[in-house]
């Protein structure tokens, strides 16, 4: 099978593995919620198992290798964080079920209780808090620009009357229609629905620049057919808190979850897994996002907190 | 489950500064009636023409016309569209393929799949065509021949105006389907209804609302289309068939 037939049939396979979790889902949403203790602990406690979403082309964070296992920074803390239940919970051993998730879906699947947790590239802000929980940030990220080396673009004035792409339901498309509404640049602006697919509207020449986080950009890169023609440039127009999502009104696993990664972060674990994925060659193609750690991150691990930044 | 719901949501200014998120999921509306609409005349006129060469004496016509629904018929409608949007341009003349990138997204995406969903549904809709004229009792054909009708004449003045009659029903629910597939837009970026929708989704973090009102705005247009079709049925029946009283 080749690659496209390969990831057709994979998206249609999770098609219909969200699909039937949905319903399983909205069967048992009457259970009763438990005051006092954490409902998400208790039921992992109960099946043994817990849900983890994870994103499907979200490099370097969370996506898939040539092997289609899931790999990435956010999903190695995600991993840290089954660890500390498992701990918690006192169990020698938790299953883990996958289940990818879109930048569309995934706080409708962490509500009705089919994801437990999500970690991946999702940002923490005050709309999204009145309806899921963040766990402590795992990754502060500024958005910038992705455009071809020769297209001389420089900043986010030099788009003005272009095509430009971004990713449906990101902050980026917010900012980016925003700034083509208040400054009237005559944008045209894309919205394709993930970044891979952006990416592809980009290197086709349907857009001159993508909008995007920059750690995402460098990702795309990793994947180009020619990462030496793109490059990432604009003054970062907002600086956004990833965070893993998490049920709202369940503290009690909130606080665990917090406490593992606290523990990876401050005992300079993360330090580690930052480099393994940031600084180091990394798969599908084996590029090095050569992306140091920025004071942000340094402070973050130092004292990491849940704050959202807008 | 945690939800706190908030139907004022639509009444909100939109982040993006464009109008209230009410606004946004009008013109979602908008395009999701224009795109089903403009796609809808084409499946009709294509789908004619082709159902009407399924059924004629000519065997090259015939296999042609079959070769051409099958392939629009057996190819998932998701993979057509990307087909149209991804993969023409590429195999265009490099200048055409750029100049058609170039253009204003919107006006890409609209036109791909308008066509995509024109041409899909056309053999769809062939293929009633041809049933319709299936089904009409062999001594029809016969009897225009008999009065020395050429071949396009006994289409138009025999076959044709009872086969359309007979087929309005499930061309009802064909064109019902034109509406709900529309939704397949949203996969290359057109900000049709349910791209609106997740749009809604995403910016203001309240599912449901957002999706209930959107359900329900394609029951309108199906409710609508479903009875401006049933009176069509109604005027148009021929006394003695199916469906008429």
């Amino acid at each position: 099978m080749t690659a496209p037939e390969l990831q057709q049939r994979r998206k249609t396979m999770n098609f219909i593995k969200i699909a039937s979790a949905v319903i399983i889902a909205s069967a048992f949403s009457t259970t009763p919620a438990f005051a006092q203790e954490s409902a998400t602990l208790k039921k992992i406690k109960e099946t043994g198992t817990i849900t983890l979403g994870h994103r499907e082309s979200s490099i370097p964070f969370s996506y898939y290798d040539d092997k289609q296992q899931v790999i990435g920074y956010s999903h190695e803390l995600m991993l840290k964080a089954v660890d500390g239940i498992k701990d918690n919970l006192k169990l020698a051993k938790i299953d883990t079920k996958l289940m990818p998730v879109t930048s569309a879906n995934r706080i409708t699947l962490i509500q009705n209780g089919t994801v437990d947790i999500e970690c991946g590239s999702t940002t923490n802000n005050l709309d999204r808090q009145k309806q899921v929980a963040f766990s402590t940030t795992i990754f502060v990220i500024g958005t910038k620009l992705m455009v071809k080396k020769t297209a001389g673009i420089t900043d986010f004035a030099d788009l003005a009357g272009k095509n430009v792409v971004t990713t449906a339901g990101t902050t980026s498309e917010r900012l980016l229609r925003k700034m083509n509404e208040d400054k009237k640049m005559g944008m045209n602006v894309i919205s394709a629905k993930d970044h891979g697919e952006a990416f592809l509207t980009l290197e086709t020449g349907r857009a001159v620049a993508f909008m995007m986080d920059d750690a995402l950009l460098f990702g795309e890169m990793a994947k180009a057919k020619k990462p030496g023609d793109w490059t990432v440039v604009g003054t970062a127009q907002s600086k956004e808190a990833y965070g893993c999502m998490l049920r709202k009104d369940d503290p009690g696993f909130k606080k665990v979850v917090d406490a593992a990664l606290t523990k990876v972060m401050t005992s300079g674990e993360a330090d580690k897994i930052y480099a393994k994925w940031f600084m180091n060659p990394i798969p599908p193609k084996g590029l090095n996002l050569n992306m140091p750690l920025s004071d942000e991150m340094k402070a973050l691990y130092k004292a990491p907190n849940d704050k959202a930044f807008e | 489950m945690a939800y706190s719901w908030n139907w004022q949501v639509f009444l909100q200014p939109s982040a993006t500064g464009e109008g209230t998120y009410l606004a946004w999921l009008f013109e979602g509306f908008k395009w999701t009636i224009a795109l089903s609409l403009g796609a809808w005349l084409i499946a009709l006129l294509i789908g004619s023409i082709v159902g009407v060469l399924r059924t004629v004496p000519n065997r090259w016509l015939n296999k042609l016309a079959t070769g051409y629904v099958e392939v629009f018929r057996n190819i998932p409608l998701l993979v057509q569209l990307f087909i149209w949007y991804f993969v023409l341009p590429e195999l265009l003349p490099v200048d055409w393929g750029n100049a058609f990138k170039q253009t204003d997204p919107l006006l890409q995406q609209f036109l791909s799949a308008m066509l995509c969903l024109g041409l899909f549904t056309s053999a769809r809709v062939a293929e009633q065509v041809r049933a319709g004229i299936n089904s009409l009792p062999p001594g029809q054909r016969a009897a225009g021949q008999a009065m020395g009708f050429t071949l396009p004449q006994l289409y138009r003045y025999v076959l044709l105006p009872m086969a359309y009659r007979i087929i309005v029903p499930p061309l009802t629910s064909e064109f019902l389907n034109i509406f709900k597939n529309s939704a397949v837009a949203t996969t290359i970026g057109l900000v049709e209804l349910s791209r609106q929708a997740q749009q809604l989704v995403d910016f203001t973090a309240q599912p449901y609302e957002a999706f209930i009102a959107v359900t329900l705005l394609y029951v309108i247009i199906n409710v609508t289309v479903m009875s401006l079709m049933r009176r069509l049925e109604q005027r148009v029946r021929i006394p003695g068939y199916i469906g008429s009283k």
